[in-house]
């Protein structure tokens, strides 16, 4: 299976970088639809469902069977709204700052391998990469948050940037963890050091005795670098209207809750890949029942890579809607005090572990 | 054709490096010269790709964009004033900001022109270099790597002390 991997790696997204300038503008293509589709069906529709079935309701019923063409009708109208600047806002800004956040999200998508066969740009620096270009969200936020000339918007811009900038250390160290396990920085190095016979044994999560620590640290410090609840206090509607977006209306709000579903689906697919082994299947092989050579390759890589990682957006859909807010200090506390001593102490141990024992 | 596409591309970047940068010199404005800022950062960035140093121009956007413009950005927008401000952009002691501008170009040019042995090859490093740099900062130059995470560290107790409250006995 490995030599079978290694043959077809990046085999697709090679081919079409091969047409040309046109293969080159279709790369990115395929990231960019797939944010649509998967922001309006699993991110809009999906949220609204799940939050309507864990509160007992039916959700959006109305419009098409089981309200499916609900959120086409509300993309509909945010294209129809007229375009409001407000008049206090300082134009340059408030035009610039939804672009910004939506390049900062979407840059990522360039290093997320959706299957053996196809990644936008297999760098060798690729996680790297993808912690770091984050940044650029915050910039945005703040261009968002300043531009808007609204208090609310520039608290919540000012707590939302506090908060990704501090988080954005356990989060770093936790995934450092998987990044020694793997001893390559490049996504599809990662998860081709996880592939196996042993399906999910062989999973970075499964291969050390402290991997789980590191796992835990990188989902909650993950879940407070989109913004998601328990950890929204930027946007918290009860005290801040609605953060740093309370000024935008029409497809300005619709580029920035796209931005926000893109990063939702970013940081589960870096999870996918650190600790939970990429595209590869779960199933392991049983004696002559080769499950996991059967259920592995270019095709149901997307299908195991999706899966994977639209659990993990389903399981942040799910802590929102279960969850309370934190407050801002808990907030500070839970980082500064909890998450960081505990990612250096996975860390640590996973370090010795590496050099001491290694795989098992 | 290859090869026009990457200095087209070069070009690019480049001419996105020097207009930020002097939009972030001549900007009356100082929250547009600190987002201006940004342009400039992401295209010294891209000139590191071109230069195959992925991994410098990942740390270049770490540490100057993540770090270094959020806190410009932070200190500007919690200072009240100084947005109503309008910069000056005049020009003061003309006479010598041109002698120093013109001796540190000439320190820069002499070095580069004579003393500097760059080391040219016409084949693109493919393979990874972050083993090499790991590898390096861990061995050849360990002690100025370990005297940097001393001081960091020493900064990063200044800042906790000074962020701390101030315990006062209060007065009943």
């Amino acid at each position: 299976m490995q030599h079978l991997a290694l043959a077809e790696l990046n085999s697709w997204s090679n081919a079409l970088a091969d047409l040309g300038i046109v293969g080159l503008l279709i790369i990115p293509a395929i990231p960019l639809v797939f944010i649509a589709v998967y922001a309006l069906y699993y991110g809009v529709y999906g949220e609204r469902k799940v939050s309507a079935f864990m509160q007992d309701r039916l959700g959006p019923m109305e419009v098409g069977k089981w309200g499916l063409l609900q959120t086409i009708a509300d993309i509909l109208k945010l294209i129809h709204k007229e375009d409001i600047v407000p008049k206090a806002a300082d134009k340059f800004l408030f035009v610039i700052g939804p672009a910004i956040l939506f390049v900062g999200a979407f840059s990522a998508f360039a290093v997320l391998p959706y299957s053996s066969a196809f990644i936008g740009a297999d760098l060798n620096v690729g996680l790297f990469y993808a912690i770091s270009i984050v940044s650029l969200e915050v910039v945005g936020i703040l261009a968002a948050g300043w531009g808007s000339n609204n208090k609310w918007s520039l608290y919540g811009a000012i707590r939302s940037v506090a908060q990704i900038v501090s988080y954005e250390i356990p989060a770093a160290t936790a995934l450092l963890c998987a990044a020694m396990m793997a001893g390559t920085l490049s996504m599809q190095g990662m998860i081709l050091e996880q592939a196996g016979p042993k399906g999910f044994l062989d999973w970075f999560l499964f291969q050390s005795p402290i991997a789980w620590l590191a796992f835990i640290v990188y989902f909650i410090s993950s879940l407070a670098e989109v913004n998601r609840a328990p950890f929204d206090i930027p946007e918290a509607e009860s005290e801040l209207v609605a953060g740093y977006f309370t000024e935008y209306g029409g497809m300005k709000f619709a580029i920035i809750f796209l931005a926000e579903y893109a990063s939702m689906f970013m940081v589960s697919a870096i999870i996918t890949v650190a600790f939970l082994g990429g595209w590869l299947s779960p199933l392991p092989n049983i004696g002559s029942l080769a499950l996991n050579d059967w259920t592995n390759g270019p095709i149901w890589g997307v299908f195991w890579m999706l899966s994977k990682s639209l659990f993990f957006v389903f399981v942040q859909m799910w802590l929102r809607w279960t969850l309370p807010r934190l407050r801002v200090d808990q907030l500070m506390f839970l980082c500064w005090k909890v998450l960081i001593p505990f990612a250096f102490l996975a860390f640590t141990i996973t370090a010795f572990w590496e050099i001491y024992v290694g795989r098992w | 054709m290859q090869d026009l596409t990457y200095q087209l591309i070069f070009y690019f970047f480049a001419a996105i490096t020097v207009i930020s940068a002097v939009f972030v010199v001549f900007s009356k404005n100082i929250i547009y010269s600190a987002f201006s800022l940004l342009f400039t950062f992401f295209g010294v960035a891209a000139l590191y790709v071109f230069l195959s140093a992925d991994f410098v121009a990942v740390t270049q956007i770490v540490v100057y964009v993540g770090g270094i413009l959020v806190l410009l950005l932070f200190g500007v927008m919690f200072t009240n004033k100084v947005t109503q401000v309008q910069l000056k952009t005049d020009v003061f002691n003309f006479i010598p900001g041109l002698l120093i501008m013109l001796a540190t170009l000439g320190v820069i040019l002499y070095t580069f022109l004579t003393k500097a042995t760059w080391k040219l090859s016409d084949q693109h490093i493919s393979e990874s270099v972050v083993e090499e740099i790991g590898f390096e900062i861990m061995s050849t130059y360990v002690l100025p790597f370990e005297v940097i995470a001393f001081l960091l560290f020493a900064a990063l107790i200044g800042a906790a002390y000074l962020a701390t409250y101030d315990k006062k006995p209060t007065e009943k």
